[in-house]
């Protein structure tokens, strides 16, 4: 299974059309994928605060929105996502990037890993954790389960779920 | 002339399109003088106005205008280079440019010491950004509505603010009659 091509097909099927994008190096992949979908709009972020606003814009304007973010962005986006989306009731999937798990090789992202999962708790974001490849079948369900009841909802993909870092 | 005499002044103009407008005393300005569904009234979230406005644009074909702040587009720098590399021809960014933070009780900004906005613009990939005083800012308006071209409207003006009431009003419904407007 080619996890980038499903989690676009699904993100198409789900007739997801505006995506905002903060590289990251796990999910390269999908973000190059998501560049060449001719049914997606996908437009790069300088931060992810304003990526979020892009969202909340286009989502008023009528087309369904997501985020493709590190969980950095969690410490980032606090303010975002309780006096914007949350507040104004705004769906919104953040497909993350969960560095600082297992197999993470760079020390200083678990810093940030440790609270992630209590920071999204503190502000009652539904979360999913992807940590095996199969892990990727519900994210179908979670789409619809984002736009169903209109609030942001977290899916953390952790190194495992990418296949590690090859020989770094 | 302070913002909320701007405000005043392109009322009329504002009152049949799209405007997206800053969090603090200027939605509460545009909220007093002239209230419409088609406002959508930032209660939160410093910065974001021009994002917000930039997505509207990208969505959908009807004309957005944007009411944003000196020290709220400072907070949010990267969207200079989003907005010059994406903004469509229906975009316009109004940045009403006091060189204060009003709504905290009018400290200065850099925009009024050595910071060049419409430099910054410019050099961020904004083709069209036009520097106006604020005299003129109906005229201008008028002139990038008609324009058909993505357009970033420095407006230098004095610091100021007019009292206004709070916005009572709950965010769902700004924000549900607002998609309502937009879709209409």
């Amino acid at each position: 299974m080619n996890i980038d091509k499903k989690i676009a097909d699904d993100l198409v099927a789900n007739d997801i059309r505006f995506v905002t994008t903060v590289p990251c190096k796990q999910l390269a992949g999908v973000i190059e994928e998501v560049e060449q979908r001719d049914d997606i709009f996908h437009i790069p972020s300088n931060k992810e605060d304003e990526g979020m606003g892009l969202c909340a814009g286009a989502w008023m304007g009528g087309k369904r929105p997501a985020i493709i973010m590190q969980n950095t962005a969690i410490g980032v986006t606090i303010n975002t996502l309780a006096t914007l989306i949350q507040y104004y009731r705004m769906p919104l999937p953040m497909i993350i990037s969960y560095r600082g798990e297992l197999r993470e090789p760079v020390a200083c992202q678990v810093e940030m890993a440790v609270h992630t999962k209590a920071l999204l708790a503190q502000l009652n974001i539904p979360t999913y954790h992807f940590h095996w490849q199969r892990d990727v079948e519900e994210f179908d369900n979670i789409l619809k389960y984002t736009f169903m009841c209109n609030k942001p909802v977290a899916i953390l993909t952790d190194a495992n779920f990418w296949g590690g870092y090859g020989d770094q | 002339m302070i913002r909320s005499e701007i405000l005043k002044d392109i009322a009329p103009i504002l009152r049949d399109q799209l405007v997206v407008c800053n969090i603090g005393i200027p939605s509460q300005e545009l909220h007093a003088i002239d209230d419409q569904p088609t406002n959508f009234y930032m209660l939160g979230t410093m910065g974001l106005a021009s994002s917000i406005g930039l997505g509207l644009a990208l969505a959908q074909p009807k004309p957005v205008i944007v009411i944003d702040g000196d020290g709220s587009v400072l907070t949010n720098l990267g969207t200079l280079p989003t907005i010059g590399n994406n903004a469509p021809s229906n975009y316009i960014l109004m940045i009403i440019d006091n060189g204060s933070y009003g709504s905290t009780g009018d400290q200065p900004t850099y925009t009024g010491m050595k910071t060049d906005l419409s430099g910054m613009a410019r050099a961020a990939g904004c083709d069209n950004v036009v520097e106006v005083q604020d005299v003129d800012t109906g005229e201008a308006l008028q002139k990038a509505i008609e324009g058909g071209v993505a357009t970033v409207m420095v407006v230098k003006c004095d610091s100021g603010n007019a009292k206004m009431p709070v916005i009572s009003m709950d965010p769902v419904v700004i924000r549900d009659r607002f998609m309502k407007a937009v879709a209409d």
